[in-house]
């Protein structure tokens, strides 16, 4: 049997499309034709454009998906952790991209936060060079200052010639507010977004969850809502200042939302992402107890959802997990449009790095294989449109950095995700393609698999019964 | 929006669906196995030949497989939750799902019943078997004791003390095993006092003091107590400045651990001994007002103390400059009735001493450590004696009898007087005292639980 690629045309068909970026919903096919969209809609549309095209029976090949899956734009991911160069014992370029793939992501964006940092054309071309061959595309993000480390602007118009999608000093919080302007005014004639880890280091000294409740329970030192919100709202000022494209990454609190809800009315020109772990989960599993929109949407469709242990390192995140008054604010600002995208923060580590006591532990989530079936949990239970989510994986991240994806539009690139939305599967990550086993979710079932991942109209990933 | 929800459960052995097999039974967590599973194992299990009939991926476990997962401790039963040495047989599954023989009888049992539906009722979820029958494995946190629990463990203390009072006898109920003090943090009197009782007991003691650089230096603390127990250890006692290091070991060992303090997290010994000592000296505390004075944010003491004390009915009243107050207590414990009953826990939160020590049957001081200063979270040790410090004029603002407690080590003159600290009402000598037999107790609730384990 021919591979798919030896066909002139291929041809999805039998089951739900799903494209947020123009509104389709239904059943129907699509035909993919030298790795682009060549007919979305229904099979006879397809026919006419196979007729027009003058490509035989021959040359078409012919996918039907089973019934009750769902075909839909590959996904985006806007921030991800590849630790290459230099923590290749946690990630390499090509396991995250075999991860991703798995996960139905067609485009993601790495943190520059590797040894050394994306901060030079050398280190980007190298990074660029690695993800050559990988199964997704990769849009590296670059340093906003020299080695992250909050003194020197990295060089951005160099950077940006050369390919970067963004700049962000991830997981090191760009703590002067001079530097950040400056930043900013840089970045502004580029396009590009500024991309902030929004913490105030020194408000949130050495915290290692959320402060509340759960942390004086554990006696784990707090890492307040507000070391997020004070550092959000000084960079919403230096905006309105600059007028330059900024971009909050991974949302956290209630009242971060808000913020960017009033910033999105005023006109000015934020993005915002939140990780699918800080809308499911909250502080209270660090301490075993799994409560919140994700254990509530299992219990609700019959999975029992058993406590956990305390102290468990894989709960450890940063920014840390919050309050289901969080959850809530953040799937209200996800449906309402102020939060544009889904992002995973993948964050893979070893297991010597969280086999540790709390307080030492790595800080990360390993997201991009759970993603997905995770965030459909809110789907079953109805507090998630499958539009919405679809949108928030797909075309408001693009749209959000202008990037060419996210879309099944005729002529886009054939990056598409199958997946079966109902498909019970147990988490496990031995299983994982990612190097990071790192995730807080082992042993749960979760519901909705991903069955194919296609990278301009090749197929880089088919699940294996 | 259309309603997408079509689950399909899988067996967790074979992979076939629920309408593939008869019967598909459900144990915690999403963990399934089938009918033909189940007669399959229960064949195995008494005829190790037929291992054939097996579904792929899945097998006996024997001897020479490891005892523990690479990351997540013990091999458990995925339904029960019995570690391999508390069961007589354990099958492996594909993605580290497991049963035990026990759970197979269990899973055989409910079938032949709804076979037989004349027989029993359903029983469709397996249980994990109870730990509140008497024993506890290891002492952790205080936060799920109850009263009674409480009770039972203060009996146990009266019956150490009667014993310590003969010092020419031991006991033997830890006889011919080895307890380890693992201190990662200097300490001499919860240290000696745990060696005492150790001893008394009739175990091995070792010290072991190793010093957080050990840490640092790469030695992680799972290697050793890894190395602890290769060499023997049965019960380990440990002191760590890392909240839920105990918890963290207790993951990792098959004997008991004891937390001796763990960062600013809990210190259940103490608080144990707190009371006790407060019961000998004022009777039953419910009702009693109890005032935790000074640094209770960073404390593990206060933390531990307001779990025992709520439990036993009292009301504890949080005392100390605002900036030492832990956040949100107020409502963590409303939201924790005490364990077995709905019973409300009081705790009030006052940073003003003198309202907070008015009607006090009982005031703890805690230690004030100098460095609070630097991290900007006082102005001065000056000033917080002056505001907070336990003298003897305050002191009459409390009830007349009221108990003074002090954990250890004093600063003379910053958190306490003196005259306070060594006046009539100070109970602070016996507090030391008492830890010996409150930690007896403690040694032989978990020694209870290695019995029940070995038999």
């Amino acid at each position: 049997m021919r591979e798919p690629q030896e066909y002139a045309a291929i041809i999805l068909a039998g089951s739900r499309i799903l494209d947020p970026s123009q509104g389709m919903d239904g059943s129907g096919a699509l035909l993919i034709v030298d790795g682009r969209i060549a007919a979305i809609g229904s099979e006879q549309d397809v026919e006419a454009k196979l007729s027009e095209l003058d490509i035989g029976p021959e040359q078409r090949m012919t996918l039907r998906q089973p019934a009750g899956s769902v075909i839909a734009p590959g996904f985006v991911d806007l921030h991800a952790h590849l630790r290459q160069p230099g923590f290749e014992a946690k990630e390499t370029i090509a396991t995250g991209a075999e991860a991703a793939a798995r996960g139905g992501f067609t485009t993601i964006c790495c943190m520059p936060n590797t040894q050394p940092v994306i901060d030079s054309r050398a280190t980007l071309e190298y990074v660029l060079r690695a993800a050559e061959n990988a199964p997704v595309r990769i849009g590296p993000i670059a340093a906003i200052s020299k080695g992250e480390d909050g003194h020197e602007l990295s060089e951005m118009v160099e950077l940006a010639q050369a390919g970067v999608v963004a700049f962000s000093d991830d997981g090191r919080p760009v703590a002067s507010s001079k530097l950040m302007r400056s930043a900013l005014e840089y970045a502004a004639p580029l396009g590009l977004p500024v991309v902030e880890h929004c913490q105030d280091e020194d408000l949130v000294g050495g915290g290692v969850m959320h402060e509340g409740q759960i942390s004086t329970l554990l006696g784990l030192k707090g890492w307040p809502a507000e070391g997020e919100e004070v550092m959000l709202a000084r960079d919403l000022a230096l905006v309105r200042l600059t007028g330059a494209k900024y971009h909050a990454a991974h949302l956290s609190t209630a009242g971060a939302v808000e913020l960017v809800r009033q910033a999105k009315r005023e006109g000015l020109p934020v993005t915002a992402e939140v990780t699918p772990h800080h809308l499911l989960l909250t502080d209270a599993w660090v301490a075993g107890e799994r409560t919140g929109p994700l254990a509530d949407a299992l219990a609700e469709i019959g999975v029992p959802v058993l406590p956990g242990e305390r102290y468990d390192t894989d709960t450890k995140v940063n920014p840390p997990l919050r309050t289901a008054k969080d959850c809530a604010a953040l799937l209200a600002g996800l449906r309402d449009g102020t939060i544009d995208a889904i992002a995973t923060d993948h964050a893979p580590h070893t297991l010597t790095d969280k086999a540790c006591e709390y307080g030492e532990a790595a800080f990360g989530i390993s997201g991009l294989e759970t993603a997905l079936a995770s965030l459909l949990a809110l789907v079953h239970v109805e507090r998630l449109d499958l539009a919405t989510l679809v949108a928030a994986l797909t075309v408001r991240p693009a749209r959000a950095w202008n990037l060419d994806a996210g879309t099944l539009k005729v002529g886009a690139h054939a990056d598409i995700t199958v997946f079966d939305p109902n498909e019970a599967w147990v988490v496990d990550p031995a299983r994982f393609a990612s190097k990071g086993k790192n995730t807080p979710l082992t042993g749960l079932t979760l519901h909705g698999r991903v069955r194919q991942t296609w990278l301009g109209g090749k197929l880089v990933y088919a699940a294996g019964n | 929006m259309a309603k997408t929800t079509r689950i399909t459960y899988r067996c967790s052995f074979c992979g076939k669906e629920q309408n593939e097999v008869q019967r598909l039974i459900a144990g915690p967590g999403g963990v399934y196995v089938c009918d033909e599973c189940t007669h399959a194992f229960t064949e195995v299990l008494a005829n190790a030949e037929s291992a054939l009939a097996l579904p792929a991926h899945t097998r006996v476990l024997t001897a020479a497989d490891p005892y523990k997962e690479k990351v997540g401790g013990l091999v458990r039963c995925s339904f029960c939750g019995k570690s391999r040495e508390q069961v007589n047989a354990m099958i492996a599954g594909p993605g580290g799902v497991h049963i035990c023989n026990e759970c197979v009888d269990l899973c055989l049992q409910i079938i032949e019943e709804e076979r037989n539906p004349a027989a029993h009722g359903h029983a469709e979820q397996t249980h994990a078997p109870s730990s509140a029958d008497g024993v506890r494995k290891h002492l952790l946190d205080v936060d799920d004791w109850s009263a009674s629990e409480i009770g039972a463990l203060f009996a146990r203390a009266d019956a150490m003390g009667a014993a310590l009072a003969r010092p020419e006898t031991k006991l033997d109920t830890l006889r011919g095993k080895v307890m380890v003090n693992l201190f990662y943090e200097n300490s001499t009197r919860t240290r000696v006092s745990f060696e005492l009782a150790g001893k008394k007991l009739g175990a091995d003691v070792t010290n072991v003091t190793a010093s957080a650089s050990s840490v640092t230096k790469g030695e992680s603390l799972i290697d050793t107590v890894r190395t602890l127990q290769a060499l023997g250890a049965r019960i380990v006692v440990v002191r760590s400045s890392q909240a839920g290091a105990p918890d963290l070991i207790a993951r990792h060992i098959d004997g008991s651990v004891l937390n001796a303090g763990d960062g600013w997290h809990a210190h259940p010994t103490q608080a144990l001994l707190d009371l006790y000592t407060i019961v000998r000296r004022l009777g039953p505390v419910r009702g009693r007002r109890i005032v935790i004075l000074g640094d209770i944010l960073h404390s593990r003491v206060a933390r531990s103390n307001i779990w025992t004390l709520t439990a036993m009915g009292a009301t504890v009243v949080l005392c100390g400059p605002p900036t030492l107050l832990p956040p949100a207590a107020a409502d963590l414990y409303a939201a924790r009735p005490v364990p077995g009953t709905d019973a409300r826990r009081e705790v009030i939160v006052e940073p003003h001493i003198e309202r907070a020590l008015e009607g006090a049957d009982v005031v703890m001081a805690l230690r004030l450590q100098r460095e609070r200063q630097q991290a900007g979270l006082l102005p001065s040790i000056r000033e917080y004696s002056a505001v907070w410090g336990l003298t003897p004029e305050r002191l009459k603002l409390a009830n007349p009898g009221a108990l003074v407690l002090h954990p250890g080590p004093m600063n003379e003159g910053v958190e306490i007087d003196p005259a306070v600290a060594y006046g009539d009402a100070s109970v602070i000598e016996e507090q030391v005292t008492n830890g010996v037999a409150i930690r007896m107790a403690a040694l032989e609730l978990v020694a209870g639980a290695d019995q029940k384990r070995g038999e």
